[in-house]
């Protein structure tokens, strides 16, 4: 049995055994669950089909949060990839961002997302994987297995720093899924389990300090677009690795890192709402709007 | 923890702890409610919970696990409505429960035949919730291994009885945590059995049969 305490441990048995970190992983998680490898995988491939209805759905036009503070992003950065050619980034890159848009705005919108590792950056992953599927024409099958390599970082993430935003700030929540996207990615670009490692801790690394500052508490603003910068630092990492640029600080390392950047965060920059975005004379008139007068500030 | 705790759960959003745990609160009082008909509930709301229900539609999706929908049900977003539809009269209360965690919610079901029963528990991140008292009683479970309340009374032996019980019918079933709390002494009681794997069909039954024991629920894995 795996421990996920580390990412090292990760690569050193996938490399033993001369598999990927996926193939490790589901042959892993089918024996500590009690279940089949199939049933395990099946029910992946759902959390994949909900993935795909996620980006459909926040890609209509019409897509609004609850609050009403934001909506349609998803469908107005699609619009104008297509009508630019791409835009700056590129088709595939501006289509992938328009997709991680769509699923934070679904979830915005009180719509069915997967946690990945949270509601609040569930959109990187799908972001990722959905575009090289409808995209690239990746084998679903592929796309499946990678999310147990993405869900392997995320595993020892939380184990060795955190994936939530009240304890470690936006690091632990799209830090965390840029870091675990971005080991999918090498693996589905058949790159090493090393490979995988590295572009996991060059994630992590650009994306230390980010705080937790939603305005009014909402996962709104900053968090959809937040799913974007981590979608392109999960791409720009995982391109990086299969370049052959290593991690010059171990995923391991950087993981420890974030938690002591995480600690040191003071709270009101740890999804309170009381610091940093939410803090500003805009996000305190946006949250008065929403809620009106609020008895704790 | 397994992969499906890091890709997943399945979830209607907004937010892991302001609705998903918000319906995982819900789905608690539905398993106390156990199929009778529900006339009226009054939530209160405490702390983050009170201040932000509205943005997060944490009133709907403690609606909506009241009503026995998953987190990962599409009819939370109208579960105002449904509640409605369904005859239920619901409202929310915004009160500061004083010692309590900033996401938490106080529960208080009335049901048709006469009938009524309070909890409270709270949303502690990451969908994961924390029950902390049925009936004024103090409990202490988060949902993550199947859950048996057994109501009783405070009588010497009862709890031997339910153990015993399981011990004995059911070799393979182990507690991996136990809780115990009572009104007063001879009173009202109550026993929080968490246990590792599935429980045994016939289980629940058998300890309703059990002398001085009122009532026992499975709150399964949520």
């Amino acid at each position: 049995m795996l421990k996920y305490e580390s990412i090292s441990e990760l690569v050193r048995e996938a490399e033993k055994r001369q598999v990927t970190i996926s193939e490790l992983v589901l042959k892993d998680q089918a024996e500590a669950m009690e279940k089949t490898e199939l049933e395990v995988y099946e029910k992946m491939e759902m959390d994949f089909q909900v993935m795909v209805s996620s980006v459909q759905v926040g890609q209509r036009p019409e897509q609004k949060s609850m609050s009403g503070l934001t909506g349609g992003e998803g469908y107005k950065m699609k619009a104008y990839a297509e009508k630019t050619g791409g835009g700056l980034c590129g088709p595939f890159l501006s289509r992938a961002i328009s997709r991680a848009l769509s699923v934070a705005g679904c979830n915005a919108s009180m719509g069915r997302i997967v946690a990945a590792p949270t509601a609040g950056s569930c959109g990187i992953l799908p972001g990722c994987l959905v575009s090289l599927w409808e995209d690239q024409g990746f084998d679903q099958k592929a796309i499946v297995m990678s999310m147990f390599t993405a869900g392997a970082i995320g595993m020892v993430i939380a184990s060795r720093a955190s994936i939530a935003g009240a304890q470690g700030g936006c690091q632990a929540e799209c830090g965390s899924a840029a870091a675990m996207a971005a080991a999918a990615l090498v693996e589905l670009m058949g790159g090493t389990p090393s490979q995988c490692a590295d572009a996991c801790a060059i994630a992590i690394a650009n994306q230390l300090g980010l705080v937790c500052d939603p305005v009014a508490g909402l996962v709104e603003i900053p968090c959809i677009k937040r799913n974007v910068s981590g979608l392109v630092i999960a791409f720009s990492s995982a391109d990086l690795a299969l370049a052959g640029i290593e991690a010059k600080i171990p995923a391991d390392e950087c993981l420890d890192a974030m938690r002591s950047v995480g600690d040191a965060l003071p709270n009101t920059l740890k999804e309170t709402a009381k610091g940093g975005l939410a803090d500003t004379p805009t996000g305190l008139r946006l949250q008065k709007q929403v809620f009106g007068e609020r008895q704790d500030t | 923890m397994n992969v499906f705790d890091i890709i997943g759960p399945v979830m209607i959003g907004p937010s892991s702890s302001h609705t998903a745990g918000a319906v995982r609160l819900g789905r608690v009082a539905n398993k106390l409610i156990d199929g009778r008909k529900l006339k009226k509930v009054e939530i209160t709301l405490s702390g983050s919970f009170a201040q932000t229900y509205k943005g997060h539609g944490t009133d709907r999706a403690l609606l909506a696990g009241i009503m026995g929908y998953h987190s990962y049900s599409p009819e939370i977003r109208d579960a105002l409505h449904i509640a409605s539809e369904r005859g239920i009269v619901y409202e929310f209360i915004k009160e500061d429960i004083k010692g309590a965690h900033a996401n938490t919610a106080r529960i208080h079901y009335f049901l048709e035949d006469g009938g009524e029963g309070v909890m409270q528990g709270a949303s502690v991140g990451g969908g994961n919730i924390l029950v902390n008292m049925i009936d004024g009683m103090s409990v202490e479970f988060n949902g993550e291994n199947n859950t048996i309340l057994v109501m009783h009374r405070d009588k010497p032996g009862v709890i031997a009885a339910v153990t015993q019980l399981m011990h004995w019918e059911y070799a393979d079933l182990n507690i991996s945590n136990f809780h115990l709390s009572r009104r007063n002494k001879g009173g009202d009681a109550i026993m929080t059995i968490e246990i590792d794997g599935q429980p045994p069909e016939n289980l629940i039954p058998a300890i309703r049969n059990i002398q001085h024991v009122s009532n026992a629920i499975l709150i399964r894995r949520i």
